[in-house]
């Protein structure tokens, strides 16, 4: 926020440059430690956050976080103690969260972290899944008739310096044959005023940006954001490597949201399906049978807690991301039954 | 006769020479060159004065109903949205402290500007002067953590706003400025092995940015510690700038030891007193009085540069400030949130920077006799 990014760069490199000079302490980081444990005798799970992102994890007014990464931070307090209060956040910031998860300073990171295959395996941690697939786009004036990004040739397109999403946009105007004349604006208010200005015909960053850009607009009406994505950004959850048991806890728990939603089971009629609910997946989800809660060492009513505290998958969506102006509908965050991605494996 | 013998009563002294009048004359309009600019420079200011009371007072909008914000996007740019600190303001200046306990920070702010007013007063310039400190810190401590006397507790990553600002400078100084003394004279000492490992302390830190020497704090250390050991991240934060803080002071107390004349040495030394003493005595009391303008200059500095803390995740005054503007209700309206934030780091500053001209004039009185 507001620091370079060519410095955020530089410091990258320190930090990557300090991990590779302590291989021996990177492998201590991964000795097996059981963080179930951990937490429980601590009495609150200790979660790391964005310092500040609209509609993922922002502090209101009053100081109380909120935000899509929030309730998924409540939702593994819930299935662990169920208690949604007992949550420590923690602002982490791009630099410092790997470190701070490896560290032990959190359990658990919720921070708009895009999981990829050095991250995976180099830095130690592990990505239990996905709960938001985000991907770069475009945003351009409704004024201007566009309908497709690849109709951008000879356009100029506002982009921020030394990030991946200057190095996505040149690698897919190369591989399309388009031709564009970048306008490199370091602070994003500034790049966003620039494109409401009009000096630049498009802005791209990533999709949940740009629809938070478009929503702070006064008639948000007035921009289009085009169907090309032209990056994959899958955003999830980031524990240490070593603990299989805390990772299960993490997947499953999006996993219950989920199914969850699958079977129309929502925080305001949870109470009802487990009283009069049949279907055995959804005994077995709400714990009824089945014991699923017991194998992760959870209570068996560890998702029906999780799903009345915070709701299902489309409800925490619908609260947090659809204000910000996000579309659900044909985009890879919908069920799968709509032709999305959001697939969760069976409950048994 | 006797009438002559009265003394008439003094006449004062023609307007043109004395009062407003003359000082206008004299300084704004001595030659038609400066009287020339000062009318081209009057005119900016009144220019530049009046679009800012048009747009920070008439056109303003102080506050909107539930954070329906059209009211002040309609102005275009044309007034000042201050709605967004009415909504704001506690965030700002207390940052994710819990809403309900916000009381507590409030004082300890309090607590604060009422420790900086008795510590300028030079008649409480004490021994129990540290007392007081230590009450004040504790008193401090006590209202932030809570965790005693019926107070909950609250963990310190939720502490936020001006409070951390003023925690970390407060402290980074207190610390710093004893440590800087210490440096210095190690750094004058005649023993090798000290004087070795003043240099060495002084050259590594300045040689590194702030910013890097909270990266390291932040990123690095906890990579050495032991599995499960954490110290916590704003201790961590506080020690790199009392470090970062304690070297700059440290050079800044050393040319006021280089200042003294050699002869303040020897006679110290002439009349036997032991190294402490003259130090204490002699020495100490007239080199600091000779460096008062730089130090103030780093302490200034210094109380700044605490809004670094943000490359770490810790919420100060400015990382609050910003934070706050990210809600998409309240997105673009940055300008006013910056000179609001400006203005209170200006308070301090301004304070510091008077406070200190006055004790220079003071302890220097005997100088300019």
């Amino acid at each position: 926020m507001g620091l370079g990014l060519n410095l955020r760069r530089a410091l990258g490199a320190v930090a990557m440059l300090g991990a590779l000079a302590l291989p021996g302490l990177t492998q201590a980081q991964q000795a097996p430690v059981n963080t179930l444990e951990a937490i429980r005798a601590r009495g609150a799970l200790i979660c790391g956050v964005n310092t500040g992102l609209a509609g993922f994890a922002q502090p209101d007014s009053q100081g109380v976080w909120r935000g899509f990464d929030i309730d998924y931070c409540k939702s593994i307090a819930v299935a662990i103690f169920n208690d949604a209060s007992k949550v420590r956040y923690v602002p982490t910031t791009a630099q410092s969260r790997f470190t701070a998860l490896q560290s032990g300073e959190v359990d658990v990171l919720y921070r708009n972290t895009t999981w990829t295959l050095s991250r995976d395996t180099s830095l130690g941690l592990d990505f239990p899944t996905v709960n938001f697939y985000d991907g770069q786009g475009f945003m351009v004036k409704a004024s201007t008739g566009l309908k497709s990004a690849l109709e951008l040739n000879g356009a100029t397109i506002c982009v921020q310096p030394g990030t991946t999403t200057e190095q996505n946009l040149s690698d897919w105007a190369r591989a399309n044959h388009i031709s564009f004349t970048p306008v490199v604006i370091e602070r994003l208010e500034e790049l966003v005023a620039a494109y409401v200005a009009g000096r630049c015909d498009a802005y791209t960053t990533d999709a949940s940006g740009l629809a938070a850009t478009r929503a702070a607009q006064p008639t948000p009406a007035d921009h289009v954001i085009l169907p090309e994505v032209i990056s994959k950004e899958p955003l999830g959850p980031a524990v240490r490597q070593g603990d299989a048991r805390f990772a299960d806890i993490v997947r499953w728990t999006h996993f219950a949201m989920l199914v969850a939603e699958e079977l129309n089971i929502t925080a305001a009629n949870a109470d009802q399906a487990l009283a009069s609910d049949q279907r055995p997946e959804a005994l077995r989800l709400l714990g009824k049978t089945g014991d699923l809660g017991k194998m992760l060492g959870l209570d068996n009513a560890w998702a029906l807690n999780v799903i009345k505290a915070v709701g299902n998958y489309g409800e925490v969506f619908n609260r947090h991301l659809a204000p910000i102006g996000l579309q659900r509908a044909h985009s890879p965050n919908a069920m799968w039954t709509q032709g999305g991605l959001q697939y969760a494996p069976p409950f048994r | 006769m006797s009438d002559a013998a009265i003394p008439s009563p003094a006449r004062a002294a023609p307007i043109t020479l004395v009062g407003p009048i003359a000082w206008v004359r004299t300084n704004l309009f001595s030659g038609w060159f400066s009287g020339l600019f000062s009318l081209l420079l009057l005119f900016l200011i009144v220019k530049w004065a009046m679009g800012f009371i048009e747009w920070g007072v008439i056109n303003a909008v102080w506050s909107v109903p539930n954070n329906q914000t059209q009211a002040c996007r309609e102005l275009k740019g044309t007034g000042a949205c201050w709605a967004v600190i009415t909504e704001k303001h506690r965030f700002i200046l207390f940052g994710t402290y819990p809403y309900e306990e916000q009381w507590r920070a409030f004082l300890s702010i309090l607590i604060f500007i009422g420790l900086f007013i008795v510590s300028a007063q030079r008649v409480f310039w004490r021994k129990e002067l540290g007392l007081v400190w230590v009450g004040a810190l504790t008193a401090i401590g006590i209202l932030m953590w809570g965790g005693v006397l019926g107070l909950n507790y609250v963990p310190q990553e939720r502490w936020g706003g001006l409070v951390i600002t003023l925690i970390l400078a407060t402290f980074g100084l207190a610390f710093a400025f004893p440590l800087s003394i210490l440096v210095a004279l190690g750094r004058r000492s005649k023993l090798p092995a000290i004087k070795a490992l003043c240099v060495l302390y002084v050259e590594l830190i300045r040689g590194v940015p702030l910013i890097s020497l909270l990266f390291m704090a932040s990123v690095m250390f906890p990579l050495f510690l032991p599995e499960g050991m954490n110290v916590d991240k704003l201790l961590r934060a506080q020690i790199a700038i009392i470090l970062f803080a304690g070297a700059y002071l440290a050079e800044v107390v050393r040319g006021g030891l280089q200042t003294l004349p050699r002869g303040q040495y020897e006679a110290a030394d002439a009349l036997g007193l032991s190294y402490w003493a003259k130090t204490g005595l002699i020495i100490l009391p007239q080199a600091l009085r000779l460096v008062i303008p730089p130090l103030v200059n780093t302490f200034i500095g210094f109380f700044k540069d605490t809004s670094l803390v943000l490359i770490i995740g810790i919420f100060d005054l400015l990382t609050a400030g910003k934070t706050a503007i990210i809600e998409p209700a309240w997105q673009g309206f940055g300008i006013e949130v910056y000179l609001t934030v400006g203005f209170i780091y200006f308070c301090f500053c301004f304070a510091m920077s008077r406070y200190s001209q006055n004790l220079e004039a003071e302890l220097n009185r005997h100088r300019v006799r």
